[in-house]
């Protein structure tokens, strides 16, 4: 049993002066971990996170926690309307309120640069002249108390001219429609068919007209896909700290340190360096800490008060605060032959980014790579596209544009596997994809494609029980029937329905970014034992990378005591915790450094003992027990004896091999790093008569390479499992298709599941090495956020033989009224 | 913002009469809600935390006086036969922590059609007890609802208690949300039995400007009950009536599209939820109902 208890910081952080930021600088994770007895805590196993016991009993700091001496409460004034001209906004009675020591515009705005965006740089800081959705930031207040921040807003005079909404194609891309963007000078500006569409990608290979008359079957259908939020539990939220040099220290929780760094500084009107970040403890991401939220206007506060400035969304703010998942309509047609081979598949995918570009250029990347699914297909044409609208802008969420396109082509899967009169899961087992298919883009598969496997996995699991309610001896049980606790039905209307589904996503950054990340690795002797340290500019946003770095540099070091080190920007770039890529890139950074740590050691140790042990100079030295160790076993010397007093310190980039970007036209091209496979079967019970349903079991199978954290990998595989279930019964941001505004932006009217929705969940791991990552690991995170809720809305359509073509479905969907 | 803490009842009602304006504060489920997001900005508030006896409640009579901050978890807890309805209904509230706040003064103060307490007394039939320093009247159930959010209380009184009569049948309450737990009802549907009166009353909530009762079905249903010699021979009412019952049920909302649910869905819930809670509390009323763990 591994014995870690949970340490403490290290009590001074160089470089934090006063006793409060460095308080604020190592909220979030204890990071030190120490072992009493053994080489143990190492790739492979489950090591239990730092933070899991003090995020269930509350008493983890996250950002909102943040606290120091002076400081002042920031407050943003927002939009109450989609579309409109600003005519004038007059802030002095909000000046001149007590307590009130700042009120920023557009016009305050200290630089040349006054906009900001991961890609496309579009989005304004705050708003200038136009308003273009809903809940857009006005002025930004800083005051002596949130409440005089947040009355002070309120005094903010604002005067709009409506303008007409955009919140479709039709009404974004008319000939005559308000062009949102005037004069783009993005690079996909030249090439997309109207200036109100972000990003257009094509995809089109072999011929499919051809392909089209050989078959003998053809399904088309048009799908829905409602806009998701990802409901991280800690609001946005961070504190920024002017410092002595004019620059400004920032604690703030988000996915990528560097990128939200490239962003603010030019606003600001300072170097990079002069922008010291650290990441503070995060409430989970799932996509949504992508973009920037409060740092900018936290910053320009800051400065402009020369006192430190907290910044806290409440809930309702923080559905305006951050890009949720881009609602699609996706039109498939996919044709078979009488023996179940797909013959063609045409599909056009409409994403809707609302008002500002955010990712919206790489999900329809994704979402046109990926649309096929799974599946062998030689004739394929695709288009993919990103709109501007005046809805809430859209960008990154788990799953990336691939989940709305998986919830598509399985429900065409199901409908073609009927028209041919096959079994469902048999003729997706006979399409499915393997190593060395060729993708849509062209690229081949070069490592293991299980997908026939997982969905074998799947079905082969025992089925759960029928009528579950009924199971504890003659009563029944409200808590297992549809309605659970709101006492709906006694087993009465109820129809079990059982769906199937399978997804496959792409792992890290593709269509040839740089997708690098950084290490700094560390050995050194303390208290005659050999101790290391990591230290990246990883974002821990709930994933486990904190465990993942320490077991690494056990495993490559064969040390016991590992300090994983907080994030922040004293190192290089980890990039971003997303696209299922950290455990992969800073994992695989972790370890290069950990190996040119390890080279040097050895390198001392020979030089110090070589000698006079010819044992050194052989081959396949390695590491262990913080001992060298000789390939027949033999101790060469302790590792605290090897480094005295010498510290070993290594910093390193790593890359995985490179991608390319997809042609303009035929879409064609290497473009992604790897990919991830999952599939699940849904077992639900519908309540046909209320439209209510109770998924009674969840159950998963996916490839992962290697689970380096085994406990980690199914608490991802059944976190996005949630998700996936989510937006299949639940979860939508509704917004009013005649004003563009949001009209549930909160937890009492955007439902996410509860422990009563979230059935068991069983999960087969399967661990087929792809010998291009490290360990052979492969990404985990998204996967089972795609296929979970084609797998569900197949079970409810099973259950009560609706042809349902969106997600998520409401009850009066089911019940025709 | 005045925050006033009275340590007796006499000196909230004291309170209240200097400053109708005051807004109480029980649980705070609601009234916390609001503040927090600027909903409301009281110039007072009015704390009721301090006076014990609204925590209590005794019998009294024919009826259980439910004192107005009773939380709904001592609800399903303690009252589970005396009020059934009510604890079954007090069971969907929210969640756990919500349901050791908040108690049916509160439901009735908010006066929200969705509030889940309604239907329940509704169906029981209760009387809830205003209290002013110019002293105390019972205001009937069916008179106490007048719009949405809006109740027959005057500015100058306080919820005391809900007297609310005793069961002398089976009871059931169902409500409908689009989750399986921690949900704001879309509709939902209090039913009562009253064998020793030989009638059926009823309660909607969610489905009209005000939770309601669906008169003409109880009528309806009391007249078949009646004919049928339901109540004499223990027989169910014939399935046509049951579904004309449904029907009537459905026909006595009102309700609206909003982003919970359809006007059509409801109106078509409420009438499944009728239906199904007739005959769960018939089958109670002949003895032979099952368990149903998990609910109050």
């Amino acid at each position: 049993m591994t014995d870690l208890t949970e340490g403490h910081v290290p009590s001074v952080i160089p470089g934090v002066r006063s006793e409060a930021a460095r308080r604020a600088a190592v909220l979030g994770l204890p990071t030190r971990f120490t072992q009493r007895a053994g080489n143990v805590g190492g790739v492979g196993e489950s090591v239990p996170r730092p933070d899991g016991v003090l995020k269930v009993t509350g008493e983890f700091a996250y950002s909102s926690d943040l606290w120091h001496e002076h400081m002042l409460w920031g407050h943003l004034l927002r939009s109450t309307t989609a579309h409109a001209e600003i005519l004038s906004v007059d802030v002095s009675e909000a000046l001149a309120t007590p307590g009130v020591h700042a009120v920023l515009t557009y016009d305050d705005l200290p630089a040349e640069v006054r906009h900001y965006g991961l890609e496309i740089q579009d989005t304004p800081v705050l708003a200038h002249r136009r308003i273009r959705h809903h809940g857009e930031p006005i002025a930004a207040v800083a005051a002596d108390h949130p409440e005089i921040a947040r009355r002070a807003a309120e005094k903010i005079k604002v005067e709009y001219r409506e303008l007409p909404v955009l919140t479709d194609e039709k009404s974004a891309t008319a000939p005559d429609a308000t062009v949102l963007h005037e004069d783009r000078t993005d690079h996909h500006a030249p090439h997309v068919p109207h200036p109100n569409v972000v990003h257009r990608q094509p995809i089109v290979r072999g011929d499919v007209e051809r392909a089209a008359a050989r078959a003998d079957f053809v399904v088309r259908g048009e799908y829905e896909f409602g806009m998701q939020d990802q409901a991280f539990l800690g609001t946005e939220s961070g504190m920024a700290v002017p410092a002595e040099d004019g620059g400004v220290d920032l604690y703030v929780a988000t996915q990528w340190l560097h990128a939200d760094r490239r962003q603010i500084a030019p606003v600001l009107g300072l170097p990079e360096e002069k922008v010291r970040m650290t990441l503070a403890g995060v409430g989970g991401a799932f996509g949504g800490r992508e973009d920037l939220s409060m740092q900018i206007h936290a910053c320009l506060l800051a400065l402009r008060t020369g006192r430190p400035v907290k910044m806290v969304y409440n809930r309702y703010e923080s559905f305006f605060g951050h890009v949720h998942r881009h609602p699609a309509r996706l039109v498939y047609e996919h044709g078979a032959t009488k023996d179940g081979r797909l013959t063609h598949v045409r599909a056009r995918i409409v994403l809707d980014g609302g008002a500002y570009a955010s990712s919206s250029p790489a999900v329809v990347g994704n979402a046109a790579s990926l649309s096929v699914g799974p599946y062998e297909v030689d004739a394929v044409e695709v288009e993919a596209l990103a709109l501007y609208t005046n809805n809430p802008p859209c960008g990154a969420m788990r799953g990336f544009g691939a989940v709305q396109a998986c919830f598509a082509y399985e429900a065409q899967m199901d409908r073609l596997a009927d028209a041919v009169g096959m079994d469902r899961v048999d003729f997706r087992r006979l399409n499915a994809m393997s190593q060395g298919s060729v993708m849509p883009t062209g690229q081949v598969v070069d490592s293991p494609a299980p997908v026939a496997e997982l969905l074998h996995r799947v079905r082969e699991l025992p089925l759960p029980a029928e009528r579950p309610w009924e199971s504890g001896g003659g009563g029944v049980d409200v808590r297992a029937l549809p309605g659970g606790l709101s006492n709906t039905s006694h087993g009465e209307g109820v129809v079990r329905g059982v769906g199937y589904a399978v997804g496959i996503k792409n792992v890290g950054f593709s269509e040839g970014f740089d997708d690098y990340s950084t290490a700094r690795v560390r050995l050194e002797a303390a208290g005659g034992e050999a101790v290391a340290s990591v230290h990246t500019a990883m974002a821990e946003v709930g994933q486990g990378g904190v465990t993942v770095h320490a077991q690494i540099a056990r495993t490559e070091l064969g040390v016991t005591g590992v300090t994983v080190r907080p994030a922040d920007t004293r190192v290089g770039s980890a990039g971003s915790t997303s696209a299922s890529r950290q455990t992969y890139v800073t994992g695989g950074a972790v370890k290069r450094a950990c190996e040119l740590v390890r080279e040097r050691v050895l390198e001392l140790g020979r030089a110090r003992f070589g000698a006079a042990q010819p044992g050194w100079s052989s081959e396949g030295l390695r590491l262990e027990g913080g001992k060298v160790v000789a390939g027949d076993g033999t101790v060469l010397a302790g590792l605290a004896e090897i480094l005295g007093d010498e510290a070993v310190e290594v910093e390193t980039e790593w890359r995985h091999r490179p991608t390319e970007p997809f042609d303009r036209v035929t879409g064609q091209g290497d473009g992604h790093v790897q990919y991830s496979f999952a599939a699940h079967r849904a077992v639900v019970d519908v309540d046909v008569e209320l439209g209510l349903v109770k998924v009674v079991e969840l159950a998963c199978a996916q490839d992962v390479g290697k689970a380096v954290n085994p406990l980690a990998v199914v608490g991802q595989i059944q976190g996005g499992s949630t998700q996936g279930l989510g937006v299949a019964l639940m979860e939508e941001i509704v917004v009013d298709r005649t004003t563009g505004l949001v009209r549930n932006p909160s937890f009492t009217d955007y439902l996410i599941p509860t422990i009563l929705d979230t059935p068991p969940m069983p999960v087969e791991v399967l661990e087929l090495a792809d010998d291009n990552a490290p360990y052979g690991l492969r990404g985990v995170g998204e996967a089972p956020t795609l296929s979970s809720t084609p797998a569900i809305l197949a079970a409810v359509r099973a259950a009560t033989g609706l042809d349902l073509r969106r997600t998520p479905v409401r009850p009066e969907h089911l019940t025709g009224g | 913002m005045e925050f006033l803490r009275p340590a007796s009842w006499e000196e909230a009602l004291a309170v209240k009469a200097e400053h109708p304006d005051a807004v109480p504060l029980a649980g705070g489920t609601d009234v916390m809600v609001e503040l927090n997001f600027g909903h409301r900005r009281p110039e007072r508030l009015l704390d009721l935390g301090r006076i014990t006896e609204l925590g209590e409640w005794e019998s009294d009579g024919p009826a259980v006086r439910l004192g107005a901050s009773v939380p709904y978890t001592r609800i399903m807890e303690a009252l589970r036969s005396e009020l059934p309805g009510l604890a079954l209904a007090a069971h969907t509230v929210a969640s756990p922590q919500i349901r050791n706040r908040g108690g049916v003064g509160g439901n009735l103060g908010t006066a929200s059609p969705a509030g889940d307490a309604h239907p329940a007394l509704l169906a029981s039939g209760a009387e809830v007890e205003a209290v002013s320093t110019r002293g105390t009247r019972l205001i009937p159930i069916d008179d106490f609802y007048l719009g949405p959010k809006r109740n027959a209380l005057a500015p100058d009184e306080l919820i005391r208690a809900v007297r609310v009569r005793r069961a002398g049948g089976p009871q059931q309450f169902a409500k409908v949300g689009t989750r399986n737990a921690m949900v704001i009802a879309v509709c939902a549907f209090g039913l009562a039995l009253h064998p020793e009166s030989r009638t059926v009353r009823t309660g909607i909530g969610s489905a009209a400007p005000t939770p309601v009762r669906a008169r003409e079905a109880e009528e309806f249903l009391t007249g078949v009950l009646e004919e049928e010699r339901c109540w004499d021979t223990g027989r169910p009412p014939p399935p046509s009536a049951a579904r004309r019952f449904a029907d009537l049920c459905s026909a006595a909302c009102s309700p609206i599209d909003d982003v919970r649910g359809t006007a059509a869905y409801r109106r078509r819930a409420v009438g499944v939820l009728a239906r199904r809670t007739l005959g769960w509390a018939w089958q109670e009323h002949r003895g032979s109902a099952r368990v149903t763990e998990g609910a109050a």
